[in-house]
């Protein structure tokens, strides 16, 4: 047992609602753990206690040994913390592989290097690392395309390229497949258990579609109205009575 | 010249070419005396700085007129202690402006969006006031700084005699001009101008290789989504600030060469009409562009001086050929467009850009060559390397 990341007693409220409720969760080092649960349940939020964009009222979030409270969010990325966001986050304006370069550049630079003088066109490490990672995703054909211009799907493996590009501890993704065809749904699924065999690299995943959760989580937290209800292999999950309870009386998956 | 691409090579030796050839170029339009010419080299500086800032990061300053004035102050300031050679009043001159934005930059940049133009506003118009009343002992007030016989000027004073010293780049006077008929027109030579194009070439060259650098990168990056440069391990404060800091510096040289070709300063430099002014010339170029802000600093000056210059009695000669009754209203009616009024035609020209051709006059040089070269690839000059 060799967590890397370790959730206890976290709680956060929006005014009257309570978003998190004494949420509890250990990631073990190389697995990858799914997050589900009905909408408006609390995951993103739970995730959002993970990188800085959030602080819980009370509790704990360590990782790899550091509390990540009050850390900066390139702070946390810099510790080996990269996130796929649920809504893409991407840099609409610069073609695709600049994408991918900004952040090899932030992996490999840090958080701050002055490099004025020197030519982006010289980085050519950077560049074959870059357009790598774009061939891993399946994106190297539209490299040259503004990011702008991508559909939602492709905005979302971009995502994907960028955080994979720094080579993270932990790599949280917020429903990476939402938006993508059948076919890219399960390239994505590929795409990502290959990655956890080649470089065992831990992976937090929110998921709606139970045939990506199913075909990649070790371990499955269920989170309902911001508890984390069960928390099992998934062999256990799909007959456990709670968890239907929670997705029937909930809104819709 | 090395680590740059053909293509932004060939951009830069046309750039160079143009501006050493520009009292040629611009003879026919009226536009070939050293003053104006100068003052082409000067503002395109100012604006190639100030878009360093604005068209890499999207930060909108109001205030960077002030650096200019900075500039300016400490150019006189070298005149004055150390010498009149232009060399050390124009280091000063970046040095100094360089601190001045350091200070309000990293006060400033803790704000995003309209608070931190507010902000940036607000520390100009500070600067301002006070170059008019607590900072007189180092302004001179309103009156301006100027230069004068008793002078130290350490390096250079000791047994002058005679007039005002002139500026000087190891002896050869700022205001020394050549004249000669080329092509049946008088065009002149001056020694200030050629000094002012030699560093916006230079100041060019600065800006072409910030634009193609990592840190360049970072920049437009950080204007694309701050916030995903930030979840991506960036610490975007720092980038800001540096672009904010290269900006103050080239207006801080802009600010030091108005000094070097005429050595006065004046606190009407850090108004914030002036800090509008850059605005103006880098949109209306184009922001984010690397021709565009000279382009706008060129188009506003040539206006200013073209159109503040024509009077009403003027107005009427050149429209003699219309009958009295058209003419009457119609002189009444355009003078209010040029003389003091000139602003007004630049508030004309300003929102037909921003309204038909967001992308400023790049944007629209763009659009003519894809229209007469239609089929053929992009052009291989600049910008947008996505596409
Ligand atoms: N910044 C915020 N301010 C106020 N309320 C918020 C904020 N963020 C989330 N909430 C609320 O907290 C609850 C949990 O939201 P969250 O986004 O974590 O749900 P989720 O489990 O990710 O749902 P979904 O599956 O729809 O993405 C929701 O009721 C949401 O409206
Ligand atoms: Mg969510």
């Amino acid at each position: 047992m060799d967590p890397i990341l370790k959730v206890q007693n976290v709680n956060k409220r929006f005014g009257g609602l309570k978003a998190l409720d004494d949420v509890n969760l250990t990631v073990e080092r190389g697995t990858v753990h799914a997050i589900i649960g009905p909408n408006g349940a609390g995951k993103s939020t739970l995730l959002n206690c993970f990188v800085g964009r959030l602080t819980p009222d009370t509790g704990t979030v360590m990782f790899d040994g550091v509390s990540l409270l009050g850390r900066k969010p390139h702070e946390i990325n810099q510790l080996g913390v990269s996130r796929v966001f649920q809504t893409p986050e991407i840099f609409e304006a610069l073609s695709v592989l600049e994408n991918v370069m900004v952040a090899a550049l932030a992996h490999r630079d840090g958080a701050f290097r002055m490099n004025a003088w020197g030519a982006l066109d010289a980085e050519a490490e950077i560049r074959d690392l870059a357009l790598a990672t774009l061939e891993d995703v399946g994106l190297a054909q539209r490299r040259a395309m503004e990011a702008a211009a991508l559909s939602r799907g492709d905005k979302r493996r971009l995502e994907l390229a960028m955080c994979l590009v720094q080579d993270p501890k932990l790599l949280l993704l917020d429903e990476p497949t939402a938006g993508m065809a059948r076919a890219d749904t399960n390239n994505t699924i590929d795409l990502l258990k290959r990655l956890s065999e080649e470089r065992g690299i831990t992976k937090v995943v929110i998921e709606h579609d139970m045939h990506v959760v199913f075909s990649l989580a070790h371990r499955i937290s269920v989170m309902a109205q911001g508890h984390v209800i069960v928390e099992d292999r998934p062999e256990n999950i799909k007959g456990n009575p709670k968890v239907q309870e929670a997705y029937l009386g909930g809104a819709h998956a | 010249m090395t680590n740059l691409n053909a293509a932004d090579r060939l951009l830069l030796l046309l750039f160079a070419v143009a501006v050493l050839a520009g009292p040629v170029i611009l003879a026919p339009f009226g536009a070939g005396y050293p003053d104006l010419l100068q003052k082409f080299a000067i503002y395109g500086l100012f604006a190639i700085g100030f878009n360093i800032l604005f068209g890499l990061t999207g930060y909108l300053s109001f205030g960077h007129a002030a650096f200019l004035g900075v500039g300016s102050y400490a150019a006189v300031w070298a005149f004055k202690l150390l010498s009149m050679n232009v060399l050390p009043a124009i280091v000063f001159a970046v040095l100094l402006g360089g601190l001045f934005a350091l200070l309000i930059g990293y006060v400033s940049l803790r704000r995003s969006g309209i608070y931190f133009s507010i902000l940036t506003l607000a520390f100009a118009q500070m600067s301002y006031n006070m170059a008019y009343s607590v900072l007189t002992p180092l302004t001179n007030g309103e009156t301006g700084l100027q230069i004068a016989l008793d002078d130290p000027r350490i390096l250079d004073g000791a047994g002058q005699s005679g007039g005002l010293p002139l500026t000087n780049l190891f002896g050869l006077p700022m205001n020394q001009t050549w004249e000669s008929e080329l092509l049946g027109m008088t065009v002149q030579f001056n020694v200030g101008f050629y000094l002012c194009a030699a560093v916006l070439i230079l100041g060019f060259y600065a800006a072409l290789r910030i634009f193609r650098s990592p840190f360049g990168l970072m920049l437009r990056a950080l204007k694309s989504n701050q916030n995903r440069l930030n979840y991506t391990g960036v610490n975007t404060r720092p980038y800001a600030l540096a672009a904010f800091v290269i900006s103050g510096m080239y207006a801080g040289l802009a600010g030091g060469l108005l000094a070097a070709t005429d050595p006065l300063a004046g606190a009407e430099r850090m108004q914030w009409t002036a800090s509008g002014e850059v605005v103006l010339m880098t949109i209306l170029g184009g922001a984010g562009t690397l021709l565009g802000p000279v382009l706008g600093a060129g188009m506003i000056k040539y206006f200013e001086a073209i159109l503040s210059a024509i009077n009403k009695a003027e107005l009427s000669d050149l429209l003699s050929f219309l009958p009295d009754a058209l003419r009457e209203p119609l002189v009444s009616v355009l003078a209010l467009f040029v003389g003091e009024g000139w602003h007004l035609t630049l508030g004309v020209i300003f929102m037909a850009i921003v309204i038909f051709l967001p992308g400023g006059l790049v944007e629209g040089a763009r659009r003519a060559m894809r229209l007469f070269s239609r089929g053929a690839s992009d052009a291989p000059s600049e910008e947008r390397p996505a596409k």
